[in-house]
């Protein structure tokens, strides 16, 4: 490597070829491991320190950054994971969930508000042909782990001010990997969505789950509907409240807006080619 | 020269850049700054909070938008998403003049997220100033290039950074925001008369000038933006404005930030340099 330095980069009287471009690596590698440190706090906690850092650095040159912003530096991390489980072979489906949760509060933190639809907009709308867009910060999870309290409990760690004694950040250390030890799996929804510029975590329902996918992959109320409850436990008496109830909190949320026009008709389209088959 | 055409005709005294720690501050205390300056990249983003806090700077402020990853100088071909986000936020801020490095940073669509410095060949002087020009008439906003501090020299290099640095902007014909800090910084690191360097930049051309802190090391000076700025580098602003006049002013910031207070004090420090070249002026 010398060799090569020498051949493109000049010495001077205090540094060979090699140290000044050494300069570059180092400044390379810290700022891409501070960022995904940044942003993957959670993974770091279930992976530990070290092997995130070696996690990091094997991702990083597989996947360089292709993007002008570190905003997207980990936009591969959760495919590249899955295709590389000896990183994360203990704790697999923990860290998978851990890197979705972690992409997902990057996506709602700065995702596109669309105009929110009023409750006028659907007055006279007909379930069974009204297709609605869901907000595009509004990210979908389905995880196997409760890893929303630990991302926060991580996250509430990492707020307490950087004066702490080395004692406490220990201390803080080791709660994190309590935290982390004591993790039972645990099917759980949520919607990690933008209330007033702040990221939430809210859990749903396994119903609400399958009937905001639905709507946002274009399908009518009316189909989102029946979906959502073709292997529900709700009682059949309940469901109209259920839907109402949900409807409206979506709505007071802002998640509506009018679809992507690429998603309107989908729902024909996709009848179109299971009627000529 | 207070405003010329590579800084839209402005005259915005002396600014600070806009850093999230300060951003509670700013909004409740509104405190009396010429300008902000933005990391444009910072901003190229569909929605949320960053938005929202620039979208409220602006009804209060002046903003002129600098931008870390355009990459006059590398090979490849401006990114179409970029240009189309970066003239996006340019309507938003209706900067008067876009700032950004004479330096690569790319390769085949890879980035490294550094400023590297350039090869000072002829050959990459016309390839750097046509890239600059396709941007600028992308955008419809003048353009300043910013000069780099640097650790690395090659053995490609036909001539000096500030040769090179003329070469570029008189071909692309656009502006240049003089960047004393990294002038000391490089200086130091590549063994060159920083005042050299800055009697030769072309100073009608001079859109904005930058000042900065930096961290000293055993061999080499790395360009931090983490102290206040030394009395070399004010020196160098010195000389900078009595050759360039009046110029928009700006101290970068960017780590170990503290208070806001402390930041903007620190940047006016620059008005007693300017005041005196005014009193030079009117005597």
């Amino acid at each position: 490597m010398s060799a090569y330095a020498a051949r493109y980069i000049k010495p001077n009287d205090r540094l060979t070829s090699f140290e000044r471009l050494e300069i570059y690596n180092r400044q390379y590698w810290f700022r891409v491991l501070a960022s995904l440190a940044e942003d993957y706090p959670g993974l770091r906690a279930v992976l530990g320190g070290r092997r995130f850092e070696a996690m990091c650095r094997a991702y990083l040159t597989e996947c360089p950054s292709r993007s002008f912003t570190l905003r997207n530096l980990g936009a591969q991390l959760g495919i590249w994971l899955r295709q590389n489980p000896r990183w994360i072979h203990d704790r697999r489906v923990l860290a998978l969930d851990m890197v979705r949760l972690e992409w997902a509060d990057i996506e709602a933190f700065d995702g596109e508000a669309k105009p929110a639809l009023r409750s006028e907009d659907l007055r006279e709308a007909k379930p069974a042909s009204l297709q609605l867009g869901i907000q595009p910060y509004v990210q979908l999870l389905d995880l196997h782990y409760p890893v929303d309290d630990l991302l926060l409990e991580v996250k509430h760690g990492d707020d307490t001010p950087d004066r702490a004694s080395n004692a406490v950040q220990e201390r803080r250390k080791h709660s994190r990997v309590r935290a982390v030890a004591k993790l039972e799996p645990e099917q759980i929804f949520l919607a990690v969505h933008r209330l007033d510029f702040s990221v939430y975590f809210r859990r749903i329902e396994p119903e609400e789950f399958a009937l905001l996918t639905a709507l946002r992959s274009g399908k009518t109320v009316e189909r989102a509907i029946e979906l959502a409850f073709r292997k529900s436990s709700v009682l059949a008496a309940d469901r109209a409240a259920f839907v109402q109830h949900s409807f409206q909190t979506w709505g007071a949320l802002g998640w509506f807006c009018r679809p992507e026009e690429n998603k309107r008709g989908e729902e024909s389209v996709r009848k179109e080619h299971s009627w000529k088959s | 020269m207070p405003g010329n055409r590579f800084n839209g005709f402005t005259d915005y005294g002396v600014g600070i850049g806009l850093r999230a720690p300060h951003y509670d501050h700013i909004l409740s205390r509104k405190p009396v700054v010429d300008w902000f300056e933005i990391i444009s990249e910072n901003f190229m983003i569909d929605g949320g909070r960053p938005l929202h806090i620039l979208d409220q700077i602006l009804e209060q402020y002046k903003v002129v938008q600098h931008g870390v990853s355009m990459y006059f100088g590398s090979a490849e071909k401006p990114d179409r998403e970029h240009l189309r986000r970066l003239k996006e936020l340019v309507k938003r801020t209706n900067t008067p003049w876009l700032s950004d490095h004479l330096c690569w940073g790319s390769v085949d669509g890879r980035y490294t997220h550094d400023l590297l410095p350039m090869p000072y060949t002829f050959e990459a002087a016309r390839l750097t100033a046509q890239k600059i020009r396709e941007v600028r008439d992308f955008l419809e906003i003048p353009i300043a290039v910013e000069n780099v501090s640097s650790y690395a020299e090659y053995h490609v290099s036909e001539m000096t950074e500030w040769e090179f640095l003329n070469e570029v902007v008189e071909r692309a014909d656009c502006g240049i925001l003089l960047d004393v800090n990294n002038i000391y910084v490089s200086s130091r690191n590549h063994n060159f008369d920083p005042l050299t360097y800055i009697n030769s930049v072309p100073a009608h051309r001079v859109a904005q000038i930058h000042i900065a802190g930096h961290s000293k090391f055993q061999k080499y000076i790395l360009d931090t933006h983490d102290h206040p700025v030394i009395d070399p580098v004010w020196k160098l602003y010195d000389r900078a404005i009595q050759l360039a006049g009046h110029t928009a002013t700006l101290l970068e910031w960017d780590d170990s930030i503290p208070s806001f207070q402390e930041v903007h004090r620190e940047a006016l420090k620059a008005n007693r340099f300017l005041a005196s070249k005014s009193l030079a002026v009117a005597v």
